[in-house]
């Protein structure tokens, strides 16, 4: 099975969202995290998704990153309507187009940075060789050249998720989900990295998908789109050209 | 990609070797003591045969009375054989190497002022023949002495070393009973038989001597018989059983009042013995690997919760279900086959020292090792696979948010 990349991408839309909702539990317990969410993301744009802790913005972010499926509604990736496909072909479509970057960095222990980075093209299949320069070109463009051979303990925080986002980007992916990638870091380090996926944005054209608390890192998004109670209350687009 | 998983499973039990080499013992333990049992019992078996062939391998023995199983058994209500039955066998019966006609009795050996309770056994030159036994010094016993029952002698090292100690006993003279022998001969040595006795520890005279001036009969208690090497003793055997029936008119229908014993049946039943305490041994030691097994399932089930997040984030980035599981599962085959490994490198350590100290031949099963290094990575799939199962079903969005 493949999950082939080559359908036409309409009116540039990468993801479309159509009325999703989305409920856990069943009958009385039931609780409605997604009340009917409609988004649309094109090509290249940078969003910022924020709102309040149960606002249903992680739930979002989950079935924009193809790791849960909604209960209604289509979504759609590049054409592709994710409802329909299983867990495997979701599992594959994440392999080849997306990238996640998580406010806990989850790299593995013990690991060399280099090692971290391959994890994704072990996944793809990738010859050792290639792999390798692959992910040392990624921790190059990361800014972590020299560091390849130290493991996450022996990292400063900032570090830690300038390799996440290397083992992220190594793949090339077309969207890049970053679920908090700032939260555990201080302010310095948290605009270090916002730079760092500015640039992607920039440079490479990455669509990137950003939830977070912080304002001010949001504003490096183009677009930020307001969850409050399940649904979609609030979008802005930002000059975000001027920081 | 297996190699890869291979790799990976490799890269995962170096990140944590302290816990991977505590988590294999078991397994090594286990399949070491498969492997020293299995190995020092085959070694047992093997001096077993040893012994038994040092008796003379191709030896068959024949005593009245019928074969008892069990104890309690008695011959005496059969009649005893007579040198008549040995001659009709060496004449009727053909492939023969010697046939011994045996009677023995416990009494005392006296030389000078030493004396010395042994076996005193009235036989022929045959009996050295067919018990592969070999003269030291002197010489076997003539016709003429063999004939006429002079009071001649051969000694076992045993009975010379402890009425003349190092002094030269040939041609002294030696009293059993009230009967005074003249040593012509003295054996080599045979030392201990497989069941503890001593070997060398007996007084051989001419038959005719024993039955006329001890015995007082004609009586033949025992007849040895040793078939030519290549000739089946099966076949010696049946041809015996048939000659004796005759000999001692034993209708068709009726039992045997004689047994034959064949040696080679003696073997067997000892070695079937040694085979079974094996066996049982080494399912002693299977026990303790299926426990390692389970301290192997213990470790992966500890692992895989330990990194649950690690397994929410290889599905994030597209690990396939079977993947993770083949992950975890490559994990616990690979730990438990290097458990094999050691284990086998133990075990085979353990039974060369336990083969040098018990004085046993160290005899390399190679079949054994084969099967105990399957054995532990089979062990490895069975174990490894609920907590591989367990990680694959994982939902990585509560995987990702596990603390």
């Amino acid at each position: 099975m493949k999950v082939k990349a080559s359908s036409p991408v309409r009116n540039g839309s990468l993801v479309e969202m159509e009325g999703i909702t989305k409920v856990y539990g069943m009958g009385s317990a039931a609780v409605h995290a997604l009340g009917g969410v409609d988004l649309r993301i094109n090509q290249g744009e940078f969003v910022a998704v924020m709102g309040p802790s149960g606002s249903g913005k992680s739930t979002c972010m989950n079935i924009l990153g193809c790791l849960d499926v909604p209960t209604a509604g289509t979504y759609r990736f590049q054409g592709i309507d994710v409802g329909s496909l299983s867990r495997d072909q979701r599992a594959l479509l994440r392999r080849n187009y997306l990238g996640f970057v998580f406010q806990g960095f989850n790299l593995l222990n013990r690991t060399s940075a280099l090692e971290n980075v391959e994890l994704p093209l072990i996944y793809r299949g990738i010859p050792a060789r290639d792999r390798r320069r692959r992910a040392r070109e990624a921790l190059d463009v990361v800014g972590l050249t020299g560091w390849e051979t130290h493991t996450p303990g022996e990292l400063s925080g900032g570090q830690q998720q300038r390799v996440a986002i290397a083992r992220a980007m190594v793949i090339a992916p077309d969207v890049l989900m970053a679920d908090e990638p700032t939260g555990n870091l201080d302010s310095t380090r948290s605009r270090e990295i916002m730079e760092l996926l500015r640039l992607f944005n920039r440079e490479q054209g990455i669509t990137i998908v950003m939830v977070t608390h912080d304002a001010e890192m949001a504003l490096y998004a183009k677009r930020i789109v307001r969850f409050f109670d399940g649904v979609i209350n609030a979008e802005e687009h930002n000059g975000a050209d001027q920081l | 990609m297996i190699w890869e998983t291979i790799i990976l499973a490799l890269r995962e039990i170096r990140r944590n070797v302290m816990r991977s080499s505590l988590t294999v013992l078991g397994i090594v333990i286990g399949v070491a003591a498969v492997i020293t049992m299995v190995t020092l019992g085959g070694g047992a078996t093997a001096q077993v045969k040893a012994e038994i062939s040092s008796l003379g391998s191709n030896m068959l023995q024949m005593r009245p009375g019928q074969h008892m199983r069990g104890p309690g058994g008695t011959h005496s209500q059969a009649d005893m054989f007579e040198i008549k039955d040995a001659e009709a066998i060496t004449r009727e019966i053909s492939g023969l190497e010697a046939v011994a006609p045996l009677v023995s009795a416990s009494m005392q050996a006296i030389a000078g002022n030493k004396n010395w309770s042994t076996t005193v056994q009235g036989s022929t030159n045959a009996f050295l023949q067919v018990r592969d036994w070999a003269l030291e010094s002197g010489r076997l016993f003539t016709d003429a002495e063999m004939i006429s029952g002079k009071a001649v002698c051969i000694l076992g090292t045993t009975v010379r070393t402890q009425l003349f100690g190092n002094t030269d006993s040939l041609g002294t003279t030696v009293r059993l009973q009230k009967l005074s022998c003249q040593v012509v001969g003295v054996l080599e040595s045979k030392g201990q038989s497989t069941f503890g006795s001593d070997q060398d520890d007996f007084v051989l005279i001419p038959l005719r001597t024993f039955q006329r001036r001890i015995a007082g009969n004609n009586n033949v208690r025992t007849i040895y018989i040793s078939a030519q090497d290549g000739i089946s003793t099966t076949e010696v055997k049946e041809s015996i059983e048939r000659l004796m029936r005759e000999r001692r008119r034993i209708t068709a229908g009726k039992d045997d009042d004689f047994h034959v014993r064949d040696m080679q049946e003696i073997v067997s039943t000892l070695t079937g013995t040694t085979r079974i305490l094996t066996a049982l041994l080494g399912a002693v030691a299977a026990v303790s690997l299926l426990v390692g097994g389970i301290g192997i399932m213990n470790i992966m089930l500890v692992s895989v919760t330990e990194r649950t997040r690690e397994i929410g984030m290889r599905m994030a980035i597209g690990a396939l279900e079977r993947e993770v599981l083949m992950q975890f599962l490559v994990e616990a085959v690979v730990l438990s086959s290097f458990g094999g490994l050691f284990g086998i490198i133990a075990g085979l350590l353990a039974s060369l020292a336990g083969a040098y100290l018990l004085g046993m031949p160290f005899i390399l099963n190679s079949e054994i090792i084969v099967i105990a290094f399957a054995f532990s990575a089979a062990v490895g799939v069975v174990f490894g696979f609920f907590p591989a199962q367990k990680a694959a079903r994982m939902d990585p969005i509560a995987a990702l948010r596990h603390e």
